[in-house]
């Protein structure tokens, strides 16, 4: 009769493959540092790469948001239309002067944005469950009508926020520094803490991987499958609320075409990351190291001479192609 | 090891070693194949078996070892190379697309064409056939997702059959066949090998393997221990060969049952589509079954009654009523279900065990916000103990466990909710005898205890051997119960087919 073996030193191949996954796109981010090395001495220096990193925050916190849709099965390609929107209500709502007081105004415009953006999450999220439509036609639907909505606010022109107490006010969430890291920089690691937390640690989390990788096992477990869903879209509006609390403050400004092509951006940096699009895993830390691989990339090729600028949309296309093989090769052996 | 070579076999592979990681799952295999034999390989869950017909099929390469053909050598890297020379698997598990007809799925990758565009009369009319062969009904058109388990087995097993093979292996494939499909299968391999074709046979049904099989080979723990011709061993020995002790009473003692309150009263319950009318009690501590055959809705009737399928009816728990609109509502409520579909119901197969043991029960292992993983972790640990789930290693991913030991994760994952009423469907479907006799007796346990049990399964011994009550259903109603003396094949089987036992004679 056999004994049940059940303690054995070391861990199989299969847990192996797991982590070669997940690292793999730091060594990437690690490869390409020394290539900027060599490229330019420059691209190494402090101030460069925090300039680097703050302006990639946009994108890695909206993709922490992809990655919970992602992961749960879900895809939400309205991200960028819903930046420009959110934004341009923020602005005028700012422009407004329905608060005297202009810190109670900043906060009372932050909310609303928090609010806002939760709210056209949640849209995305009944819109694909209980209508249940296909999320790439739901999200490419809000998509059209965030875009149109924006366009249509600002006349087709820019939207801009007026009062200089307030631009002074708002600036430092963007340029300010919290012991000496952009205020930025802070931001992306507290939110992907924040997300990994869920993610990983809390019941909400599992259940969300659950959904993503066997729906039926999900709903035959007593999860409510709908709900959860709904929910990583909500969570995919609040990222996008927070994109857009550091973005006002850049520009002080909107138009049309503010945010364009950025959902391609999210979920390149998803992928990049080790998320896997048919849903079922997600990986914060890998999301926040692509949205960095994506904007480092671009800051090369600006810093070095060999390849014009203006192919960085064809690089970062061959990054994701690259970055799936890398996953394919590594899942196979 | 009995040397009746009158020719040489078809197929014979020599120090067939397999290892995955660090753990190694098959030693030193010696095995052959002759033409016109039906050799049966048995053996414990996790012995190995499944590995090994793989490994003859190419989808696994071995560690160590080599496979001749008619006297050469050869080496499968691919199921495809492994067709090429004759040699098919039917898969334990199914494989087949869900959003394809039956039809489709029978010619996939093979699809007899007109000119440009695809036959499909041809091809509805070849898969109609196919399936009458094995003695079913099912219609080629139908979308395979809309089918139950046992009829995906059917289908997988006329596609199979389809390729022209020298060698078909089998694995498990009358798991979840009542005894009428059975029947037919055993018919059909009986025919293909009078054609002089080999066939491995894998089955936990040892009277089946007795009536099937020429020769037999036992596993146990990836080693063979075992090769006889079948005419010299009993099912008690095959039992005994591949458990490594007497296996002499497979169902427990059960107290006869006393007049107890009803917990579970169904009223008229209707499932759209698949049961009507149904109308049933379940008593504190008792064990009601359910049978009847493929396609009877009782299934379906349990979906309906734990809100996994839309449905109507009265339901009471404990005299109040209860109406669960989802899972989580029953389960609350203390009714779980555990579906015969283990694969695709039951548990996330590119997951690990912790995380497929807590998935339903995570408020338990939840403090404050966060997920207490020591917690899960001995509560897995526990669990492979009760349950005596045979793993090499605990990070493993539940799609990896061998069948039967999927089946036990499943049982652990439910029983953590702590139910009052289980219903569980198939519950020993590819399980080994030995095991089996552990989950009689657990559930049995579980009865003791006062809790209320509903066991739905093709495997009429088992229901007989285990339930208080039996009630019977044809074609979505419950038709009759039988109790007492009366629980017995001729009397379900009469009222399953709708035919007395003299008629259908
Ligand atoms: N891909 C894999 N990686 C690691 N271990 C594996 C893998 N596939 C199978 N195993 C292990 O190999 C052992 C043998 O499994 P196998 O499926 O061959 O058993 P089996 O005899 O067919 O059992 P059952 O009767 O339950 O179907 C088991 O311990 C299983 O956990
Ligand atoms: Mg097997």
């Amino acid at each position: 009769m056999s004994v049940a073996a059940t303690d054995t030193p070391k861990a199989p191949k299969t847990s192996r493959d797991w982590d070669m996954a997940a690292i793999a796109p730091f060594i990437a981010l690690a490869l390409l540092l020394l290539l900027g090395y060599f490229a330019n001495p420059n691209f190494i220096s402090v101030a460069n790469l925090l300039n680097v990193i703050t302006r990639s925050a946009f994108i890695a916190i909206i993709a922490l948001g992809a990655t919970y849709v992602i992961s749960s099965g879900g895809l939400d390609l309205s991200v960028g239309s819903m930046v420009a929107f959110v934004a341009s209500l923020m602005i005028l709502f700012m422009n407004s002067g329905t608060i005297g007081d202009p810190m109670l105004m900043l906060i009372a415009a932050m909310i609303l944005a928090t609010v806002l953006g939760a709210a056209c999450g949640l849209a995305n999220g009944l819109i694909t469950t209980v209508g249940r439509i296909e999320p790439f036609i739901a999200t490419l639907g809000t998509m059209g009508i965030f875009r149109g909505l924006t366009t249509w606010l600002s006349q087709g022109g820019a939207i801009t926020l007026r009062d200089r107490e307030m631009q002074a006010l708002y600036r430092p969430v963007y340029f300010g520094t919290l012991a000496g890291i952009p205020i930025p920089i802070v931001i992306i690691f507290v939110t992907a803490a924040i997300a990994a937390f869920v993610l990983y640690r809390t019941r909400y989390g599992r259940h969300l991987i659950a959904v993503g990788s066997n729906e039926d096992v999900a709903r035959y477990s007593g999860i409510s499958v709908n709900r959860v869903r709904t929910i990583a879209y909500v969570v995919q509006g609040l990222c996008v609320a927070v994109a857009v609390i550091l973005y006002v403050p850049r520009l002080g400004s909107t138009s049309a075409t503010t945010g364009i092509l950025w959902e391609l951006q999210a979920i390149t940096a998803v992928v990049v990351g080790g998320t896997a699009l048919r849903g079922g895993v997600g990986r914060i830390w890998g999301t926040v190291c692509g949205a960095f691989i994506l904007e480092i990339v671009g800051n090369i090729m600006i810093l070095s001479n060999f390849v014009s600028e203006y192919l960085i949309g064809a690089i970062q296309g061959a990054i994701i192609i690259i970055a799936m093989l890398v996953q394919r090769l590594l899942m196979r052996r | 090891m009995i040397a009746v070579a009158a020719e040489a076999p078809l197929l014979d592979a020599r120090g067939l070693s397999k290892t995955f990681g660090i753990v190694e799952v098959l030693k030193d295999i010696d095995l052959s194949v002759r033409a016109g034999e039906v050799h049966a390989i048995i053996g414990e869950n996790g012995a190995g078996k499944s590995t090994l017909m793989k490994i003859l099929a190419g989808n696994h390469l071995p560690t160590r070892g080599e496979i001749r053909m008619d006297g050469q050598p050869v080496a499968f890297a691919s199921p495809v190379d492994a067709e090429a020379r004759g040699i098919v698997l039917v898969h334990q598990e199914i494989l087949l697309a869900p959003d394809l007809s039956v039809a489709q799925n029978i010619y996939l990758g093979r699809e007899l064409g007109r000119g440009l565009t695809v036959n499909d009369r041809a091809m509805n009319e070849g898969a109609a056939k196919a399936i009458a062969d094995l003695g079913a009904d099912i219609d080629p058109k139908t979308v395979v997702s809309r089918l139950s388990i046992a009829q995906r087995q059917l289908v997988q097993i006329a596609r199979v059959l389809l390729v022209p093979h020298r060698i078909v292996i089998f694995d498990e494939p009358t798991a979840s066949l009542t005894p009428h499909e059975t029947e037919a299968l055993l018919k059909v391999i009986k025919q293909i090998r009078a054609k002089g074709v080999g066939i491995l046979y894998i089955s936990h049904r040892l009277p089946e393997v007795k009536e099937i099989a020429d020769r037999v080979t036992v596993l146990r723990d990836g080693r063979l221990v075992a090769s006889h011709a079948a005419a010299e061993l009993q099912p008690a020995d095959m039992a005994r060969l591949m458990v490594g002790r007497d296996v002499a009473k497979l169902y427990p003692d059960r107290h006869a049952a006393r007049a107890r309150e009803t917990v579970l009263d169904v009223e008229a319950l209707d499932v759209p589509g698949y049961a009507q009318n149904a109308s049933f009690r379940l008593c504190k501590g008792e064990i009601l079954g359910f049978a009847g055959l493929i396609g009877a809705g009782r299934t379906e009737l349990m979906e309906g009654l734990v809100g996994l399928r839309p449905a109507h009816g009265t339901v009471r728990l404990n005299g109040s009523p209860a109406h669960f609109s989802d899972v989580h509502g029953s389960l609350k409520a203390g009714v779980a279900y555990l579906s015969e579909d283990r694969k695709g119901k039951g548990l996330l197969l590119t997951k690990d065990l912790r995380v497929n043991l807590t998935l339903a029960s995570l408020g338990k292992f939840t403090s404050g916000l966060q997920i207490d993983r020591a917690k899960e972790a001995q509560a897995l640990d526990q669990a492979i103990k009760d349950f005596d789930i045979r793993t090499g290693t605990k990070t493993i991913l539940a799609g990896q466990l061998s069948g039967g030991n999927q089946q036990k994760l499943l049982l652990a994952k439910m029983m953590l909710l702590d139910p009052q009423v289980v219903i569980i469907d198939e519950p020993t479907r590819g399980i080994d005898i030995g095991n089996k006799e552990q989950i009689y007796k657990f559930i049995a346990a579980l009865a003791e205890e006062g809790r209320s049990i509903i066991v739905v399964s093709s495997e009429m011994p088992e229901l007989i051997g285990i339930c208080d009550r039996i009630l019977v259903m044809r074609s979505g109603r419950i038709v009759g119960e039988v109790t007492g003396e009366h629980m017995n094949e001729n009397e379900i089987v009469g009222l399953a087919t709708g035919v007395t036992a003299g008629e259908a004679a």
